[in-house]
Order: structure tokens, then C-alpha cells, then sequence
């Protein structure tokens, strides 16, 4: 028999889409960048902020965002400053920023572990609402600045000669992912969050030969990634966190064959 | 030297241009004009600053001196190195980063002779040599630009396609009345396919008529003089 769906899952799935698709859709320009590592070390960026939170009793999920935000600035200055790659500095972030959430989460071991890897049951209603209109804002604005950032990916030059500012583009996807780490992070939590930046986009990649055929790969398998991780979580009781990134490995694993069978055939 | 044409109107006019990068100068005093229409070759040996000029030319390195374009002049560009090896994205994709209709990217795919429905949806990754160098020659004029900048034209392109396609380009910026800036390292092509040289080695050594390039004088003048060694009787 089988068992109605909670309300706390069906809200889940609502966020889960809703985060699969615009992670999806976001990191596909992440891999293409060969920054996949920045939005794995950046989604860890959030564990003060969800620290402070329950601390100082506010949603954890506003603190996560507004420590990804900050930081993502602060990242995008030294990154001009300093010249250096974002994930080198992403990598000196993102390590400090976990061992201060670790020291604030101190005995808290419950909200620590449900700060790392996700709680579901406390999704609801409003969470969900808030996730769709973010997911609908993240998608339009990379739309918005998509063909600038792949014009400056083939070549820097060209875009800078078209009056496109790289440096604003690379801001406002910074601040991109971080709503969208923010807002996935009730699913699978900061430590597996990135997961779905890259590994959607990464099985897109090598069964695409065209960008709008990426695109919309990345999106759907994103979205998959989160639908099947969340409804296996509920029919098994187990945290969906790693149950998102086993759907989602399997989708990377057949792409790999579809590669490999449309490379042998032809 | 070249002059001004009736109206005294030139293209481009560059007074006391120098760059430095990183403290180092890369363009010294360099004084030009070139009118409406001509092809302008760029020559010198390696670390010469032909590339670093292209740079200053579209504003993308600091400089100082004077470099003015007349009214408002279209630039297009086409860069030595592009990354698009790693990119899943389409020649008709590519095309319409620049905003360009369908029936414009059409146009230009059938004016660099590469038009088939089969090659405006195939990755740019899997052209070859020849076709990647024809759609980035469409790149460059799909939006009639009034002066066309290329840095090695036709860099990793084997003999015959690279004679193909100077004669293309030749035909395309004389049909549209494109100015061609080009840098090219063959000066075989320069005489053939330029009008005007300039040779740049940090300052200018040399500007003239393209055909002067071929002059032992002028080469001696441009690469500076072959350091030889003495072996006397040389044999194994």
C-alpha cells in the first residue's frame, strides 16, 4: 500500500525542484568555468551563519545566506585586490568558516548535524513559497547574464571590448549561488549542498553539444537529483542529503554511457 | 607614408602611444594614421608589442598618448586565442552571442562559404582548423563592423585553407569597405594580402607599402641582422 505523502514532504519537493532546477541551471556555468570546487567549499561558507541563528533564535537559513553573501563580496574584492583564482580563495574561506561554525555549534550536536546534512520535516508552507520565488528570480537573472559570462569565457578579451564588466557579471553569480546554497541547504545540508551546483551540470556537459541543450540538461537532472532524494528519504526514513547525491551520481553515470555508447556507435 | 584622402579624413589616428605592463615598456612613441578602406599588416619579431597594440586599440590596457577613432567606428575583433575547446556550444549558439538574427547569421555563415544546416548546429569543438578560423571570420563581421582587427588570422591552419582564406577576407573587407588591421608573422601573406605594413619591434621601424617588406633592407631593418657564426670548413 501506499502511503499519503506528508505535507513536509510534499513541501520538500516543491523546495527540492525548486533548488535542483536553479542549482542546476547555475552551476552549469560553474563547470564551464572549471570552478566546480567553489560552490562545493562555498555551500560550508553557511555554517556560522546557521550557527548564529540558533544562537540568537532567528531563522538559520537568513544567517547562512547573509554569512554566503558576505562572504561572496569579500571573495569577489580580494579576488580583484589580489588577483589570485576564486577557489584558491574560496579554499582559505571556506575552512576557517567551518571551524568557527563547528566552535559556535559547540555541544548543540543535534542542530549541528541538521545544519550539515538537512532536515526536511521542518519544511513548510512559506519555506516552499520562498523557494519557488527565488528559484523563478536566480533563473532569470542568469538568463539575464548568461551570454556575457560564456562571451567572457571564450574569450575575456571580447567581452571587455563589447563593454560587458566581467567583475559585475562574476558578483552578481556570486550572489547567485549563494541564495540558491542558502535556500538548498534545508535539503541536504551545507555539507553536501554543493553537490548540486556540480554534478547536474557535470552529466549535462558530457552529453551536450549545444548550450540551450546544457542548459535545460543541467536544470532537469538538478531538479531529478533533488525529487528522487527527498521521495527516497520519506519511504526509507533516512536523511536526503546523500540520498540526493546517490540519484544524482547515478544520472553522471548514465550520461557517461550514453557518451560512451554514442562514441562507439559512431 | 601614408597620406590623408580628399576630405583629410582618416579612420585612425595614434599620437605618442606608449604602454607599459608592469612597469616594463612594451610600445614606445608610436605615430600612425591609416584612411578608410586599406589593409594594414603588423610585423615583427616575438614580444614586439603587436598584440599589446591591438590591446590599446580597443581600450584594454592603460596607455598613454592619443588614439582616436573617426566618429563613431564600428570595431570587430577577432582575439589569437579563444577558449571554446571546453564550451558545448553551437556555431549558430556562438553567432548569436552577439544578438544577431537568424537570417543575419545565415548571411554571414554563407559569405565565409561554411552555410549548411548541418554545420550551424555542430559544437565548435569538433571544427576543424580551416572552419573555426571561417566562423570567427563571420564572427567578426556578422555585425558590419567599419575596421576589422585580427591577430593571426589563420594561426594553426594548414597551407592551402590559409591562402582560401586570406583570399575570403581580402574579398569581404573590399566588398564592405572594411579597414583590416591584421597581425600575421608570414610575410609572404603581408605582400600579398596587405596594402600597407607597419613594423613594430617596441617603437615603430618601419611603415610603408606591404610590397617594401619583402626588401632584404627592410627585413634586415624589422629583424635586425642574422647573428652568424663562423665554421669555417664546416662538414660531418
Amino acid at each position: 500500500m501506499v502511503k499519503p505523502m506528508s505535507e513536509a514532504v510534499l513541501y520538500s519537493l516543491v523546495v527540492g525542484i525548486s533548488v535542483g532546477l536553479a542549482a542546476g541551471y547555475l552551476g552549469s556555468i560553474m563547470v564551464l568555468e572549471k570552478m566546480a570546487l567553489v560552490g562545493d567549499a562555498l555551500s560550508h561558507v553557511a555554517l556560522p551563519g546557521l550557527a548564529l541563528g540558533i544562537l540568537f533564535n532567528f531563522n538559520p537559513l537568513v544567517g547562512g545566506f547573509a554569512f554566503l553573501f558576505v562572504s561572496a563580496v569579500l571573495i569577489w574584492h580580494l579576488g580583484r585586490v589580489t588577483k589570485l583564482s576564486f577557489e584558491t580563495l574560496v579554499g582559505a574561506t571556506f575552512t576557517l568558516a567551518l571551524a568557527i561554525g563547528i566552535l559556535l555549534f559547540g555541544d548543540n550536536l543535534d542542530a549541528l548535524e541538521e545544519a550539515l546534512f538537512g532536515d526536511i520535516t521542518k519544511v513548510g508552507i512559506t519555506e516552499a513559497v520562498v523557494a519557488v520565488a527565488i528559484s523563478v528570480a536566480v533563473i532569470s537573472l542568469t538568463r539575464f547574464i548568461y551570454r556575457k559570462i560564456v562571451l567572457g569565457l571564450i574569450s575575456e578579451e571580447l567581452a571587455i571590448s563589447k563593454g560587458i564588466s566581467i567583475a559585475r557579471n562574476n558578483l552578481l553569480y556570486l550572489l547567485l549561488v549563494s541564495l540558491t546554497v542558502a535556500m538548498g541547504i534545508q535539503i541536504t545540508g551545507t555539507l553536501l549542498v554543493g553537490f548540486l551546483v556540480v554534478t547536474p551540470a557535470a552529466a549535462a556537459k558530457i552529453i551536450s553539444a549545444n548550450l540551450s541543450k546544457y542548459l535545460l540538461l543541467s536544470s532537469i537532472f538538478g531538479a531529478i537529483s533533488a525529487i528522487s532524494g527527498i521521495l527516497m528519504s520519506s519511504y526509507f526514513n533516512i536523511l536526503p542529503g546523500p540520498l540526493v547525491v546517490i540519484s544524482g551520481i547515478t544520472i553522471f553515470v548514465v550520461a557517461m554511457v550514453i557518451r560512451w555508447r554514442t562514441k562507439f556507435t559512431s | 607614408m601614408v597620406t590623408a584622402d580628399k576630405n583629410g579624413n582618416y579612420i585612425l589616428k595614434v599620437s605618442n602611444l606608449a604602454v607599459e605592463i608592469s612597469n616594463k615598456p612594451i610600445i614606445n612613441n608610436l605615430n600612425f594614421k591609416i584612411k578608410r578602406g586599406i589593409t594594414l599588416a603588423i610585423v615583427g619579431p616575438n614580444g614586439a608589442g603587436k598584440t599589446t597594440l591591438f590591446r590599446a586599440l580597443l581600450n584594454l590596457v592603460p596607455y598613454s598618448g592619443k588614439i582616436e577613432w573617426n566618429g563613431k567606428t564600428k570595431i570587430g575583433y577577432v582575439p589569437q586565442v579563444l577558449s571554446v575547446r571546453d564550451i558545448p556550444i553551437s556555431v549558430r549558439e556562438f553567432l548569436s552571442l552577439k544578438n544577431e538574427s537568424e537570417s543575419d547569421i545565415k548571411a554571414v555563415l554563407t559569405s565565409v562559404g561554411l552555410y549548411s544546416e548541418e554545420v550551424v548546429d555542430k559544437s565548435l569543438a569538433t571544427l576543424s582548423g580551416g572552419q573555426m578560423r571561417r566562423v570567427l571570420i563571420a564572427w567578426a563581421i556578422v555585425d558590419k563592423p567599419d575596421v576589422l582587427l585580427f591577430d593571426e588570422p589563420t594561426s594553426g591552419v594548414d597551407l592551402d585553407s590559409e591562402e582560401a582564406i586570406y583570399g575570403m577576407l581580402r574579398k569581404l573587407t573590399a566588398k564592405n569597405k572594411i579597414t583590416l588591421l591584421l597581425i600575421s608573422h608570414d610575410l609572404h601573406i603581408v605582400r600579398e594580402y596587405s596594402n600597407y605594413a607597419l613594423a613594430l619591434n617596441k617603437c615603430m621601424i618601419f611603415f610603408g607599402e606591404s610590397k617594401e617588406v619583402m626588401n632584404p633592407a627592410t627585413q634586415k631593418q624589422i629583424y635586425g641582422e642574422p647573428i652568424c657564426k663562423e665554421y669555417g670548413e664546416a662538414y660531418v
